[in-house]
């Protein structure tokens, strides 16, 4: 059986003890940590998705790692407050009719089986005790490849700026292989007729590494919505946001039905943390252009990679450690 | 509530030896609670030696051990190893009720109190405490520099939740004593046992025992609760407080 806050248990970290009146107790992650260190990373990480329009996860989630809160637990938590900030982004969307309703439920339906998916593997691995492995590795190769992969585009972008031509390349082709594929499909605000099956696809991949890896996914799906689905700029954020929203909450309640790992107080101060900043990085974001934004959003995501990779392939300072696998 | 009371009570060790010593100890506090903003508590464990009875003579000096022992749960400690380049979790043990608190206090150093049979046969000092592993199907304590074992109790030490201290007990008289119980931040919620033994040359010459409670108390108990009873409503419930939070987000910050 696992227990509540069964979690991997923490390497203690600027817990000293002493009369801190700013600590606060989690209940589920079962440590004390400083409420204004869990808010002002709310606060950033909040900012920065505020900036990017991401939903922030892949960054949140190793911060909290890196406090001394164990995957699991960070993992399934963050999962709620990324729920938050996407529904914030969502509404504003909404009220601009700039998201495509239609698309995001096609989406949404497969985002739903991959997360109980991605939920059912999270527990499997954490009872083979390979889950901080698995999490570690798909940081490192999907940050790393989407990271590079950004620094690469916008830097080709800055360079054709320079020779004075248009930094915006055109959408590419306009057909692939992907278009010929059956149930084709019209979604009306977005203005394209696509099969349903890389649809799914992509809903399915994007609720499975996000119950897994504790991210909304929304820079993986923003690039996947445009380059296969040629989902025009206008409506993709907000329709990825409706999907990240709603694979979050659902990983939430899956994650707390299951495993038992999500902390309410800590995503508590995650959210409103994550929800303030994320109001001034909308406007630094918006006086900011387009490819410098991506180039600064792909050297943020390749350098988590980077960092995940170190931990991997470094000899660990103690190779031995502890999991609670449950109270008498 | 009745074990508390109970352990209120003087509590006399009938240790089946011809005993001219009875250890009377008091506890500063019986019930240790786990606020919001709980960094860790040093409980007291007061006590003195009295004669049994009047005529017979006390035979300082003594030496006293306290062992406390918290709530029981499997742990399961695991090692890494190098494969294809990385670092993997290969081999795991798993160690079977093993507590989750554990500290022994003494006067001086344990060794230096009795020697080794006798520290063993009572289960005193870290190296002395049966921890059951399970390898495999079966079941068994293993040499006290098994690889794993000595893992394990390091890395419960560093949490502050294992210690073996040769200082914390102090006699005030040669027959008055206190010790010191750290209990760190994140101490396990439960019942804990405290066994107090009274050495004399090398011979333990009574004993007493005592008890305390670790609870979280307020909101920390009602979501550590909700969460494991019912996980799914307490999931629900705290989607639905993220998208509360988020039209809140979207309401206080609106700008068109």
């Amino acid at each position: 059986m696992v227990i509540a806050g069964g979690a991997d248990r923490p390497r203690a970290f600027g817990f000293e003890r002493g009369p801190h009146r700013l600590q606060i107790y989690l209940p589920i992650a079962d440590l004390p940590v400083n409420i204004f260190l869990v808010l002002g990373m709310g606060l950033a990480v909040g900012f920065i998705s505020g900036m990017f329009g991401i939903g922030g996860g892949f960054l949140m989630t190793p911060l909290l790692i890196f406090i001394g809160i164990s995957p699991a637990v960070a993992v399934a938590s963050v999962a709620s407050h990324i729920a938050a900030s996407s529904f914030t982004g969502a509404i504003s969307y909404w009220r601009k009719r700039a998201l495509d309703v239609a698309l995001a439920m096609m989406l949404l339906s497969a985002g739903i089986v991959g997360t109980a998916v991605g939920v059912w593997l999270f527990t499997k691995l954490r009872e083979l005790d390979q889950l901080d492995l698995m999490i570690g590795l798909s940081y490192v190769t999907l940050l790393t490849a989407v990271g590079g992969m950004m620094i690469y585009e916008s830097v080709r972008a800055e360079l054709r700026t320079r020779k004075g031509m248009p930094a915006t390349l055109r959408r590419p082709g306009s057909h692939t292989w992907l278009h010929g594929l059956p149930f084709k499909l019209r979604f009306k605000r977005s203005k394209i007729y696509v099969s349903a099956i890389p649809v799914w696809a992509i809903g399915f991949t994007i609720g499975f590494i996000g119950a897994i890896m504790g991210i909304g996914g929304g820079f993986l799906l923003v690039p996947m919505l445009i380059y296969f689905l040629r989902v025009p700029t206008a409506t993709v954020i907000g329709t990825s946001m409706v999907l990240t929203l709603v694979t979050m909450a659902s990983a939430t309640v899956m994650h707390a039905a299951t495993n038992h790992l999500v902390d309410a107080i800590l995503a508590l101060i995650l959210m409103v943390g994550g929800v303030i900043g994320a109001q001034f990085g909308v406007r630094t974001g918006q006086k900011m252009r387009g490819e410098r934004l991506r180039l600064l959003l792909g050297l943020l995501v390749f350098a988590v990679g980077l960092r995940f990779a170190y931990e991997l392939v470094v000899s660990p300072d103690d190779p031995f450690s502890l999991r609670h696998v449950g109270a008498e | 509530m009745r074990r508390i009371a109970l352990t209120f009570l003087i509590v006399l060790a009938a240790c089946g030896q011809a005993a001219a010593e009875r250890l009377v100890v008091s506890l500063s506090n019986h019930r240790v609670a786990v606020t919001s903003s709980f960094t860790g508590e040093d409980l007291v464990l007061f006590g003195t030696v009295e004669p049994d009875n009047a005529r017979t003579p006390l035979r300082p000096p003594y030496d006293l051990l306290v062992t406390v022992v918290g709530p029981r749960e499997t742990m399961r400690t695991r090692r890494k190893e190098r494969m294809l380049g990385i670092w993997i979790n290969t081999e795991t043990r798993e160690f079977v009720r093993a507590p989750s608190y554990l500290s022994i206090l003494a006067n001086r150093p344990v060794t230096e109190i009795a020697n080794q049979e006798v520290l063993r046969r009572l289960q005193i000092g870290l190296d002395n405490y049966l921890m059951p592993q399970r390898i495999g199907p079966d079941v068994a304590d293993t040499v006290h520099d098994d690889p794993f074992r000595v893992a394990f109790v390091r890395l419960e030490t560093e949490q502050g939740l294992y210690r073996e201290d040769g200082t914390a007990v102090t006699f005030l008289t040669p027959t008055v004593f206190r010790a010191a119980i750290p209990l760190p931040a994140n101490v396990p919620t439960g019942s804990y046992s405290i066994d107090v033994k009274l050495f004399a040359k090398g011979v333990q010459v009574a004993g007493a025992n005592s008890a305390l409670e670790v609870i979280k108390t307020g909101i920390e108990q009602y979501v550590a609760d909700a969460a494991r009873d019912h996980g799914l409503l307490y999931g629900f419930a705290t989607a639905l407080m993220a998208l509360f939070i988020g039209w809140f987000g979207s309401v206080v910050f609106r700008r068109d």
